[in-house]
């Protein structure tokens, strides 16, 4: 990690959020009563008349969002990946991708790292139901600084983005004049024993485990795939090509997501062995984030078990 | 521009049910029934009282539309035609292949469509959304949504109209085709759906009640909806499903169906000699 600091992408977004405010007249904030939760309050405090709370009501905010879009306005919807990429699926779909419609929805809480609320409220499949729209592009970033650059590079982009994000607080990995791009994968370390493909808080696991995979003079390189839709096919065919094993990891189903995405590009372009690492087809439980990391075999040792043994 | 005659206007509304016949029969499909209890709220709102210019169709301070009960679609496309924002004879390619006229509105195929709806219940969270940036940018249009009195069984409704509630959406007018009937029968044998006025009222609304199908009450209810401060209204328009065609009227059976040749031309004809001449 090249910054000994840790952040959680919600907070990144909500201030990121009030920075964007500034700048942008038209930028209208919802929630559905998790103004705090998803850290929207910032912004709130900030620019009150131009935050709308609609109670506990996600499907309505969608469409309230929908609506703004429509007059011109920049709406970022946020709420829990669970009630906004699961309750309000048909609002996202039929309401928001189909007419192409102008809204961020900012999906916080995302995967199991949600923690001690448990299975109803960690969302597992939420990449699958969005990347399967068309006109949406989702996004999943892994650290404060690439949070507050996508918060901004969505407002530009004219159309539907998922965001995901997450509660737990995860190492910043990146200086703050790092440079992204929406639709490429960002490749850290040449290594070519293995590609470990992660996504969001996944990224600085594999970080970790190409660190302690080092020192036993394995050399490992880790792409971080902060978009998942539309997926930077050349990157994965050209990691493919040059690196001897293949793994993805997601806090996410291996349904659906991240490990779907490469997999079906690899069987059309390059068909390979893969590994998927993620959640095992069920539901999540109760606990610290930390310990759930490791009852779901999702944390950096099990990456540097199945760069040696899988 | 705006139409004041009430002899006119109902006219438009026979203009609007012909053409949804018309354009139900060429599709062999559609909803007949719900498009034609809505004709005479739809002439009233498009030609006399929505601050509209069919050539620009976009236009920042133009009062918005949504037809939320989006299989209704017919009686949308009959009166944009009718209206100018496009060709007549584009009405022959509804539901078809070729054709922009989806089964249900799509805003991006159809100028004048100012929502794409068809999932119901959720055309109210939509027009909130709307009325708010009117309010927020001191644009100073007005937002209609037309909900479907089966629909407001949707949840989403409530939810909106809580919305509309909190925010004083006095530029929002909501209108329920309260005909009675959804696909399945009687709105309160289906879903036990009563109270519609009272259940407005508890969440806020103004509330109007008129015959739907009388012109001058119509035109009433929308100028008191104006005018009212601080509240959004509800125009609950008693209305009968299948208006203006003998063997459709109340009949939960042509809710989603095509007539046959013969049944068509039957229609036709009684449409016909429902024109008043003056």
């Amino acid at each position: 990690m090249i910054l000994d600091k840790k952040i959680a992408t919600r907070e990144s977004f909500g201030k990121a959020l009030v920075e964007l405010g500034k700048r942008n007249k038209d930028v209208i904030v919802l929630t559905a009563d998790l103004a705090g939760a998803t850290k929207t309050n910032l912004f709130e405090k900030e620019f009150p008349e131009r935050f709308i709370d609609v109670g506990i009501s996600e499907q309505n905010m969608m469409g309230i969002a929908s609506g703004l879009a429509t007059c011109g306005k920049i709406p970022f919807a946020s709420t829990f990946a669970m009630f906004a990429a699961g309750r309000a699926y048909d609002q996202i779909r039929n309401g928001i991708a189909y007419p192409n419609l102008n809204v961020k929805i900012c999906a916080t809480h995302s995967g199991i790292t949600v923690g001690e609320d448990g299975a109803t409220h960690q969302m597992l499949e939420d990449l699958s139901l969005m990347r399967t729209i068309p006109n949406m592009i989702v996004l999943c970033p892994s650290d404060d600084t690439q949070t507050k650059w996508i918060v901004n590079e969505i407002a530009n982009i004219k159309g539907p983005v998922y965001l995901r994000l997450a509660r737990v607080s995860t190492p910043v990995i990146y200086e703050q004049n790092e440079i992204f791009e929406i639709g490429k994968m960002k490749q850290i370390g040449e290594g070519k024993d293995a590609t470990i493909f992660a996504t969001g808080v996944m990224v600085s696991e594999a970080i970790k485990a190409q660190e302690e995979l080092a020192k036993e003079n394995i050399n490992i390189r880790v792409i971080d795939v902060h978009t998942i839709k539309p997926i930077d096919r050349n990157m994965v065919i050209k990691c493919a090509k040059e690196t001897k094993k293949l793994i993805t990891i997601e806090d996410h189903s291996i349904i659906g997501g991240l490990g779907s995405s490469i997999c079906e590009i690899l069987t059309e372009e390059y068909p390979c062995k893969v590994i998927r690492m993620g959640i095992q087809d069920q539901f999540g439980k109760s606990g610290k984030a930390e310990q759930l990391i490791k009852y779901f075999k999702i944390g950096y040792e099990e990456i540097m078990e199945k760069v040696k043994n899988g | 521009m705006k139409i004041t005659k009430i002899e006119a206007l109902a006219n438009i509304a026979n203009d609007i049910r012909i053409g949804i016949i018309e354009q139900v029969y060429n599709a062999n499909s559609g909803h007949p029934g719900g498009s034609l209890s809505c004709a005479d709220i739809l002439s009233v709102l498009y030609f006399n009282q929505m601050n509209i210019d069919p050539k620009n169709p976009n236009a920042r301070e133009r009062d918005r539309f949504v037809l939320s009960k989006g299989h209704c679609s017919p009686a949308l496309y009959a009166t944009l035609a009718r209206k100018g924002y496009f060709n007549k004879e584009l009405l022959k390619g509804f539901r078809k292949i070729e054709s922009n006229l989806q089964g249900h509105p799509d805003m991006k195929k159809v100028p004048g469509v100012d929502m794409t709806t068809g999932s119901l219940g959720q055309g109210l969270s939509v027009a909130v959304g709307m009325a708010i940036s009117s309010k927020i940018n001191h644009d100073g249009y007005r937002v209609y949504c037309l909900l479907g009195d089966g629909e407001i069984q949707e949840g989403q409704i409530w939810e909106a109209a809580m919305s509309a509630s909190k925010y004083k959406l006095d530029n929002l007018c909501a209108i329920v085709d309260y005909n009675h009937l959804q696909i399945d029968g009687n709105i309160e044998n289906v879903a036990g759906l009563k109270y519609i006025r009272e259940k407005f009222e508890a969440f806020g609304f103004n509330i109007i009640e008129v015959d739907g199908h009388n012109i001058q009450e119509l035109i009433e209810a929308f100028n008191i909806a104006k005018h009212k401060k601080g509240l959004p209204s509800v125009v609950i328009a008693h209305t009968i499903k299948g208006k203006g065609i003998s063997f459709m009227e109340e009949k939960a059976e042509w809710h989603g169906k095509a007539p046959n040749k013969e049944e068509y031309e039957q229609a036709i004809n009684e449409l016909k000699l429902q024109h008043i001449i003056g």
